[in-house]
C-alpha cells in the first residue's frame, strides 16, 4: 500500500511538473496553435486552414509587430479623417495590403485604413461575434463558402449602385470571378481580389528516386488509378525499402519509421474537398451543385462514390496516408517532413511550399486527366465586402474599389503570394514566381485551358459540411462503403438545401 | 435564531425585519451578479430557443416549439447525447474511484499540506493548456506518452481514433480533476470520528471492511455533493474537446462525430452554423436534464441526512 501510494504520488508529481513546465511555454505556442482549435470550427472550409497553419512563425511575429505599430498610428486619425477598419486572415499577404493602404491614404488624404489580421479560424469566429455585438469591421476579406449566409442575414451592403456610379468595369477580372459574388437577385456583394486553383505538389528527390517519371500529363480513373496511380505506387516505399510497384511490398509496415506514402491527403475531405478529392471527382464528371445558389446537390452521384472509394481503397492498400495520421499531424506537414511524396494543394500555398523555410525540393504538376477526358481544378476567389454597419460606406467603397484596381493588385501580385483577380497583376505574380525559380504553370494552365469549375456556392454550406464531413471520414477509415453511405447523406443534404 | 414566542409577536416581527435589513447589503453584490450573469441570460436563452434567432443579424422570429420538434429528429443531437453520456459515465466512474482512493490514502497516511497542494496541482492548470499539452503527449507519431504506452503494447490514435477519443478525454479530465475531488472527499473523511476505526481495528476488521462498513456509509452526504458537482461538470465538458480533437489536421468533435458532445454541438450550431435558436433549445434541454438528474441524485443519496447523528 505504502509503495503504491508513493509511486502514484511520484507519477502525479511528474505529470504536474511536466504540465507546469510546458505551461510556461504555452503562450508562445498558442499563436501558431490558436488556429488549430478554432480553425477546425470552420467546418465549411478546412481546406484553407493550411494557409494559416503553415505560415511560418517568423512571418507571423512580423505581422503581429506590424499590426501593433499600425494600431498605434491609426487608432487616432488626424483631424476629421475617416478610419476604415479592414480585416484579412492571410498573414503572408498582410504586408502588401499595408502597402496598398499607405498608397490609398496618400491618394485619398481624408481616409485612413487600419489593417487587422487574424488566423483563419479566429477570423470567422471573431467576425460572427463582431456582427452579433455590432463591432464588425467596415470592410473584410470574404469567402465564397461564407458570403451567402452573410447575405441572408443582411449584414452586407450591395455594391451595385457604387459600381454603376463609378463605372467600375467588372469585366476587367478573370472570367467568372465577378459573377461569383452576385446573388440570384442580381445584387453584388464583393469585388474580386484574387483567385486560386489546385495542382499536384511533388517532392523532387523522391520523384528522382522513383525513376523520374513524366508527370506532365498523367491520367487517372477510379478503377486502377491510371498513370497517376502508377506514379503513386512507384513513389510509395515501405519500411523495408520495397516500392509499391515491386514484388514483396508490405503495406503493414507503412506505419513504421522510414516508410513513404506515394500520395498524401492535404486534410479532411469535408463536403467540398477543395484541395483533396474535388479535382479527381470533377475529372470523373461530378459536380457538387448544379449552378450557383442551387437548391440541390449531387452527393448521390456514383461518380463521386467511385472517387471517394478509390481513395479509401488506396489508403487501405498503403499507398495513401491514413486519415488518422493526417488529422494528427496535418497533411502538409506530412508532405514537408517526407512522410508523403506527393499531395494536391492550392496556389495560395506556393510561397509556403517553395519558400525559403522548406527543406523539401518541390515541383508542381497539373492535376491528372480523368475519365471525362479533361483535368479539373476548383476555381475559388476571394473578394472584399462592406458590412452594413460600416460607419462611412462611401469611404469603405473607395477602399474596396482601390483594392480591386490594378494599382493595388499589382502590388499584391508582386508579393508572389496569391494570383490577383486582374490578369495584368497575375502576370506580375507569375514573373515574381519565375524570378524565385518556381514554375507555377501547373496552376495557371487550368485558367488557360478552361478546365476550372466553380466553388460550390450555397446558403447552407456549413450545414452540408456538418452532414457530409463525418460521412467522408467513415469512408476513408474503411468503416463504411461510399456507395452505401453517400445516397443517404445526399437525401439529408437536399432536405437541408430545400429548407 | 431564537424561536419567537406567542406572547411577543411584536418583538419577533421586529427581529425578522432587522435581520433582513442587515442581510441585504451582504446579499446584494452576489444577487446582482446572479441576476446579470445567470438569471437574465438564462431567461433570454429560453426565449431564444423559441425563435429562429440569427446571431449575425441579431434578430429572429417566434417559431414556437419548432426548434424542440426538430431536436427529436436530429441524428446529430442524439449522437451528441450518446457521446456525452458515455463520457459522463467513464469520467464519473474513474474520477470518483481515484478520488476516494487518494483521499483515503491521504487520510490514513499523511497529514502533509505540501502533498495536499501537490495533488491539487493539475487542477490549477487551465483546461485549454492541459488539452494542448496532451495533444502533443498523446500524438501517436510524436508523443512521449503514446511512445511509453506502445512499449506495453498499447497502440492507439487517441484523439484521432473514433473509439479512443472519448476514453482519452475522460482519462485526461480524470487526471486533472481527481485531486480536487479527492480534497472534497478528504474533508468529508475528516468528519468521521477516529474512534470508529479504532473500534474496527480492535474487532479485527480489514482495511477493505472498514472502507466498506465505516468510510463509505459515513461519507455519503459528501459523496452525494461530489457526485452532483462532478456530474454537472462532466455534462458540460467543452474546452478539452474543442481544443484537443481539433489537433493539427482534424476538427472539434471529430474524428467524425465521435467526440461531438452536447456543448460542442451547441457551440457549433450557434457560432458556426448561425442557428442560435436551435442551439438555445439544446441548452435548455440540457439545463432541464441536469436539474432532474441533480434532484434525483440528492433524493436517492439522502444528501441532507447524515448517519453520524
Amino acid at each position: 500500500m505504502m509503495k503504491n501510494w508513493r509511486s502514484l504520488l511520484a507519477l502525479l508529481l511528474a505529470f504536474g511538473l511536466v504540465a507546469a513546465a510546458c505551461g510556461s511555454d504555452a503562450p508562445a505556442e498558442t499563436s501558431s496553435d490558436a488556429s488549430s482549435d478554432a480553425a477546425a470550427d470552420d467546418e465549411a472550409m478546412e481546406d484553407d486552414e493550411a494557409m494559416e497553419d503553415d505560415s511560418s512563425d517568423e512571418a507571423m511575429e512580423d505581422d503581429e509587430a506590424m499590426e501593433d505599430d499600425e494600431a498605434m498610428e491609426d487608432d487616432e486619425p488626424a483631424g476629421d479623417a475617416v478610419l476604415i477598419d479592414y480585416w484579412l486572415w492571410d498573414g503572408n499577404q498582410q504586408p502588401f495590403y499595408e502597402q496598398c493602404a499607405a498608397d490609398f491614404t496618400q491618394a485619398n488624404p481624408g481616409i485612413e485604413v487600419a489593417v487587422s489580421q487574424f488566423g483563419w479560424g479566429d477570423y470567422w469566429d471573431g467576425l460572427t461575434a463582431a456582427f452579433a455585438t455590432r463591432t464588425a469591421p467596415d470592410v473584410f476579406t470574404d469567402h465564397l463558402a461564407r458570403y451567402p449566409e452573410f447575405v441572408e442575414s443582411g449584414v452586407l451592403i450591395p455594391l451595385n449602385s457604387f459600381v454603376e456610379a463609378d463605372g467600375v468595369d467588372t469585366g476587367q477580372y478573370f472570367p467568372g470571378l465577378a459573377e461569383l459574388w452576385t446573388s440570384p437577385d442580381g445584387e453584388r456583394f464583393g469585388l474580386p481580389k484574387d483567385w486560386d486553383t489546385i495542382a499536384v505538389v511533388i517532392n523532387d528527390d523522391m520523384k528522382a528516386a522513383a525513376g523520374d517519371p513524366d508527370v506532365s500529363a498523367l491520367t487517372w480513373n477510379p478503377q486502377d488509378g491510371g498513370t497517376f496511380g502508377e506514379v503513386v505506387q512507384a513513389m510509395t516505399v515501405d519500411a523495408n525499402g520495397v516500392r509499391g510497384n515491386e514484388e514483396g511490398f508490405d503495406a503493414s509496415t507503412m506505419g513504421d519509421e522510414g516508410a513513404v506514402y506515394g500520395f498524401g491527403l492535404e486534410g479532411n475531405f469535408g463536403a467540398f474537398g477543395q484541395t483533396t478529392f474535388s479535382a479527381f471527382a470533377a475529372s470523373n464528371g461530378w459536380t457538387a451543385v448544379d449552378g450557383v445558389w442551387a437548391d440541390e446537390a449531387n452527393y448521390d452521384d456514383p461518380a463521386l462514390a467511385e472517387t471517394i472509394q478509390w481513395f479509401a481503397d488506396w489508403i487501405e492498400a498503403g499507398f495513401i496516408t491514413p486519415l488518422a495520421d493526417v488529422q494528427e499531424l496535418g497533411g502538409t506537414t506530412m508532405f514537408q517532413t517526407g512522410r508523403a511524396a506527393m499531395q494536391t494543394n492550392g496556389s495560395w500555398m506556393i510561397s509556403t511550399l517553395s519558400g525559403d523555410g522548406t527543406e523539401v525540393p518541390v515541383s508542381y504538376a497539373p492535376t491528372p486527366i480523368g475519365p471525362s477526358g479533361n483535368r479539373a481544378s476548383m476555381f475559388n476567389g476571394l473578394a472584399d465586402s462592406i458590412t452594413a454597419s460600416a460607419e462611412d460606406p462611401e469611404a469603405a467603397w473607395e477602399w474596396v474599389k482601390y483594392m480591386a484596381s490594378p494599382e493595388c493588385q499589382e502590388v499584391v501580385g508582386g508579393g508572389a503570394v496569391v494570383f490577383p483577380a486582374i490578369p495584368s497583376a497575375t502576370a506580375i505574380a507569375q514573373e515574381a514566381h519565375a524570378a524565385n525559380g518556381v514554375d507555377v504553370s501547373a496552376f495557371t494552365t487550368h485558367v488557360d485551358d478552361g478546365t476550372t469549375f466553380l466553388f460550390p456556392i450555397t446558403d447552407s454550406a456549413s450545414a452540408i459540411e456538418a452532414l457530409v464531413g463525418p460521412a467522408m471520414e467513415s469512408i476513408l477509415r474503411g468503416d463504411a462503403k461510399a456507395a452505401d453511405v453517400l445516397p443517404g447523406i445526399a437525401e439529408q443534404v437536399n432536405a437541408e438545401l430545400a429548407n | 435564531m431564537a424561536a419567537p414566542t406567542v406572547d411577543a409577536p411584536k418583538g419577533a416581527k421586529l427581529n425578522l425585519y432587522g435581520g433582513w435589513k442587515a442581510a441585504w447589503p451582504f446579499l446584494l453584490p452576489s444577487f446582482i451578479g446572479f441576476l446579470i450573469f445567470f438569471f437574465i441570460p438564462t431567461m433570454r436563452g429560453i426565449y431564444l430557443s423559441f425563435t429562429d434567432w440569427n446571431l449575425l443579424a441579431n434578430r429572429g422570429e417566434w417559431v414556437g416549439g419548432a426548434n424542440y420538434e426538430r431536436l427529436v429528429d436530429d441524428p446529430l443531437f442524439w449522437n451528441a447525447v450518446r457521446v456525452t453520456a458515455w463520457y459522463v459515465f467513464l469520467n464519473i466512474l474513474s474520477q470518483t474511484a481515484f478520488a476516494i482512493l487518494i483521499a483515503v490514502a491521504m487520510d490514513r497516511l499523511t497529514k502533509s499540506s505540501v502533498i495536499r497542494s501537490i495533488i491539487m496541482l493539475p487542477y490549477l492548470i487551465p483546461n485549454v493548456v492541459v488539452a494542448l499539452i496532451f495533444v502533443w503527449l498523446l500524438n501517436s507519431n510524436l508523443g512521449i506518452i503514446a511512445d511509453l504506452f506502445s512499449v506495453f503494447g498499447i497502440d492507439s490514435n487517441y484523439f484521432a481514433g473514433p473509439r479512443a477519443v472519448i476514453p482519452t478525454i475522460a482519462g485526461i479530465n480524470t487526471w486533472r480533476h481527481m485531486g480536487y475531488t479527492a480534497l472534497l472527499i478528504f474533508a468529508g473523511l475528516q468528519t468521521i470520528p477516529k474512534s470508529l476505526y479504532e473500534a474496527g481495528a480492535l474487532d479485527g476488521a480489514s482495511e477493505w471492511q472498514m472502507m466498506k462498513r465505516i468510510t463509505i456509509p459515513l461519507l455519503r452526504p459528501v459523496l452525494a455533493l461530489v457526485l452532483v458537482i462532478t456530474m454537472i461538470g462532466s455534462f458540460q465538458v467543452f474546452d478539452t474537446v474543442q481544443v484537443a480533437t481539433g489537433g493539427f489536421g482534424g476538427r472539434p468533435g471529430g474524428p467524425g462525430d465521435a467526440s461531438r458532445v452536447i456543448y460542442v454541438y451547441i457551440y457549433e450550431l450557434a457560432f458556426v452554423r448561425n442557428e442560435a435558436g436551435r442551439s438555445s433549445a439544446i441548452a435548455v434541454v440540457l439545463l432541464l436534464t441536469l436539474m432532474v438528474i441533480t434532484f434525483f441524485q440528492l433524493k436517492l443519496l439522502r444528501a441532507n441526512e447524515s448517519d453520524l447523528a
